[in-house]
């Protein structure tokens, strides 16, 4: 099997900036990390190498010190990566980030499954799984929170759902995008770190991957962030006064006017 | 300080650290407690080849020295001794084949060590030899087909965990420690059993049990080098090991002198954080001097038993000595500052403290240790 695995290098920290000019994350100065939800598709990707065989290729756009996160994903397992990079790819929203990660994989072919984190922590949208599934014309399955069987040349899984679990299955290739629930990711061995720190990881730019300007980076984008800010969280109490009768009373009615009864 | 480590050491450092914080942190009080020991984190360790730091790489080891080996423990044992020691004793466990034993008993055995599958432990000490290692009555006589085992080995770490086991016995009583010889003894062969579990101050999650050996039969192939060097081996082994212990010292005391830190950060008396009190800021130095100087002293002698010197017995019991005091001094005054709360069961302080203090006692008892450093400055020095 061959199986792609797309990730993202976000900030790891909670204290964002924003660029105010451009209403993108300011990611000077900052740790990076493997976006959390993308360690799930790494290693899932990983123990379906362990358990069909086949080679497990990690993928990621973004600037180049990104190659530190495709670095990681080798020392866990995966055996080779490839970074997508070009000063035409920055400021891409996730429409213009599938198309890129599409252009890329198409370029991969022939591959059987293409294995994504639910959403990033960064810009938490959870789109770019089921875009790039649009894009590729394949099938997509969200949320896979058990890979039950591949077999002739099927795919089965567990999704979870509001209410409980769906199993479904799909032709190969496909695309899933994995929660959390579905493995613990490993943490990397000394001799992964090594190969990690010795692998040559190829840059492919725009012209490499056949991409056409006008579809990357922020150009690419068909939506804009406006404006970031944090909400106003405003919490006030009041405390009722006069006799616990009339406190009740009142009570009721201001929650019925506000149509919690 | 700088300890001029190189990338590959680093690698190490940083990695079995993540594993000590990630790991090994949540679930020491539980280990401890429960006296439970931790396959689960042993198996973590082995997916993340950190036995294989001591194997040579032409078993499926990474080939690391006494330096390599002290970084993985000292990082171990900041999270828990006792898993610190269940790693440690499963290298000295197989040390003897790694250093005296033939190319066969190396790919025979080696390698699924490295790779964690397999636990190994030393069996030297009995009931009426514990210093004095020399006094062991264990015997090895000679018959057919191999060596018939007889006798009672006592506080053997990984005992009963373990699957391989270097075991030093008597092949000629009656000439004593010249007669002792080191065989490996593979757990469920016939004649070899195990005792009662201790039941320890600390390191509670580590393993230590007796191994009882009843006409136990071991073929003669098992034997490590020649017989009757046994003695010699063991000794020059636990020389080897001693800067591990002191590295495990070293790790004891930096992981109470934080738990201090952090303590007197946020205890609040008298309207300000404790650590504003300057006796308090002098007993936090004071650690920090201590544990400092340990590991720089336990990292040198690392470095000397690396460097390929003959007689580094000196060095590494230096360390030794040196380190596992510090870590009792450093652990009972982190209870000290933690105060009531240190005293606790709830803070993780109490147990460093009862941690710490086997580091003094095993592999080489402190006093013991002073003997053999007084013993090479007597030596008369050739000029």
């Amino acid at each position: 099997m061959k199986i792609v695995v797309c990730l993202k290098q976000v900030p790891g920290t909670t204290e964002i900036k924003i660029d105010s000019e451009t209403n993108n994350i300011i990611r000077q100065g900052i740790k990076n990390i493997v976006n959390p939800f993308d360690t799930y598709a790494v290693e899932e990707g990983v123990r379906l190498k362990e358990r069909h065989g086949g080679e497990v290729i990690a993928l990621t756009m973004g600037p180049p010190q990104a190659v530190d996160a495709l670095r990681e994903a080798i020392s866990v397992g995966a055996d080779r990566a490839v970074l997508l990079s070009d000063p035409g790819f920055a400021g891409a929203d996730t429409w213009a980030t599938a198309y890129t990660l599409a252009q890329a994989i198409g370029r991969m072919a022939p591959y059987d499954l293409i294995v994504c984190g639910r959403q990033t922590i960064d810009g938490d949208t959870g789109q770019v799984g089921p875009e790039l599934a649009e894009m590729l014309g394949l099938p997509f399955i969200a949320y896979v929170s058990r890979v039950e069987e591949i077999a002739g040349g099927r795919l089965r899984v567990r999704r979870m759902v509001e209410e409980g679990y769906e199993i479904m299955d799909a032709p190969l290739p496909a695309v899933i995008t994995v929660s959390k629930e579905i493995n613990v990711p490993r943490l990397p061995s000394l001799r992964g770190i090594s190969k990690a720190r010795s692998a040559v990881i190829p840059a492919w730019d725009a012209a490499a991957i056949g991409a056409e300007a006008a579809k990357t980076g922020l150009q690419g984008s068909a939506t804009r962030v406006t404006r970031i800010f944090f909400p106003q969280w405003v919490v006030q109490g009041e405390i009722l006064e006069g006799e616990p009768e009339t406190q009740v009373a009142e009570l009721i009615g201001r929650l019925r006017e506000s149509g919690v009864l | 300080m700088e300890h001029l480590l190189n990338e590959e050491q680093k690698t190490i450092r940083d990695l079995v650290r993540r594993i000590s914080e990630e790991k090994i942190m949540p679930a020491r009080a539980e280990l401890d407690e429960k006296e439970k020991f931790p396959w689960e984190i042993i198996g973590i360790l082995a997916e993340s080849d950190i036995f294989r730091v001591f194997i040579p790489e032409a078993q499926g080891g990474l080939g690391g020295g006494c330096l390599e080996f002290c970084l993985a423990m000292e990082e171990l044992s900041r999270g828990c001794a006792g898993v610190s020691i269940s790693y440690a004793a499963s290298a000295l466990g197989c040390h003897a084949i790694v250093e005296y034993g033939s190319e066969e008993q190396k790919n025979r055995y080696l390698p699924e060590i490295a790779a964690g599958k397999k636990l190994a432990a030393f069996a030297l000490t009995e009931a009426t030899a514990g210093s004095d290692a020399a006094a062991i009555r264990t015997t090895a006589v000679k018959v057919d087909g191999g060596y018939l085992l007889n006798g009672t080995k006592q506080f053997i770490t990984n005992g009963g965990v373990a699957e391989l086991y270097t075991v030093i016995a008597l092949t000629d009583p009656d000439k004593g420690a010249r007669g002792a010889s080191a065989f490996i003894v593979e757990k469920g062969t016939p004649g070899f059993s195990f005792g009662k579990k201790e039941k320890k101050m600390g390191i509670r999650a580590s393993t230590t049990a007796e191994l009882i050996f009843k006409d136990c039969l071991v073929p003669a192939a098992n034997i490590i080098g020649k017989p009757g060097m046994g003695f010699i081996m063991a000794m020059r082994l636990l020389d080897g090991s001693r800067p591990v212990i002191g590295a495990q010292a070293v790790g004891i005391a930096q992981s109470a002198l934080e738990a201090a830190v952090d303590y007197a950060r946020q205890r609040v008396q008298f309207g300000q954080p404790i650590i504003n009190q300057p006796v308090v800021q002098d007993m936090l130095a004071e650690m920090a001097i201590q544990t400092e100087a340990a590991r720089s002293l336990v990292y040198a002698a690392a470095r000397t038993v690396d460097s390929g010197v003959k007689n580094f017995s000196q060095e590494a019991a230096m360390a030794k000595v040196f380190a596992s005091d510090v870590a009792m001094k450093v652990t009972s005054d982190a209870v000290q500052v933690l105060g009531g709360a240190g005293y606790m069961r709830d803070y993780p302080v109490e147990k460093m403290m009862r941690d710490a203090k086997i580091t003094q006692i095993y592999e080489g008892t402190n006093q013991v240790l002073r003997n053999v450093i007084a013993a090479e400055l007597r030596k008369p020095k050739a000029k």
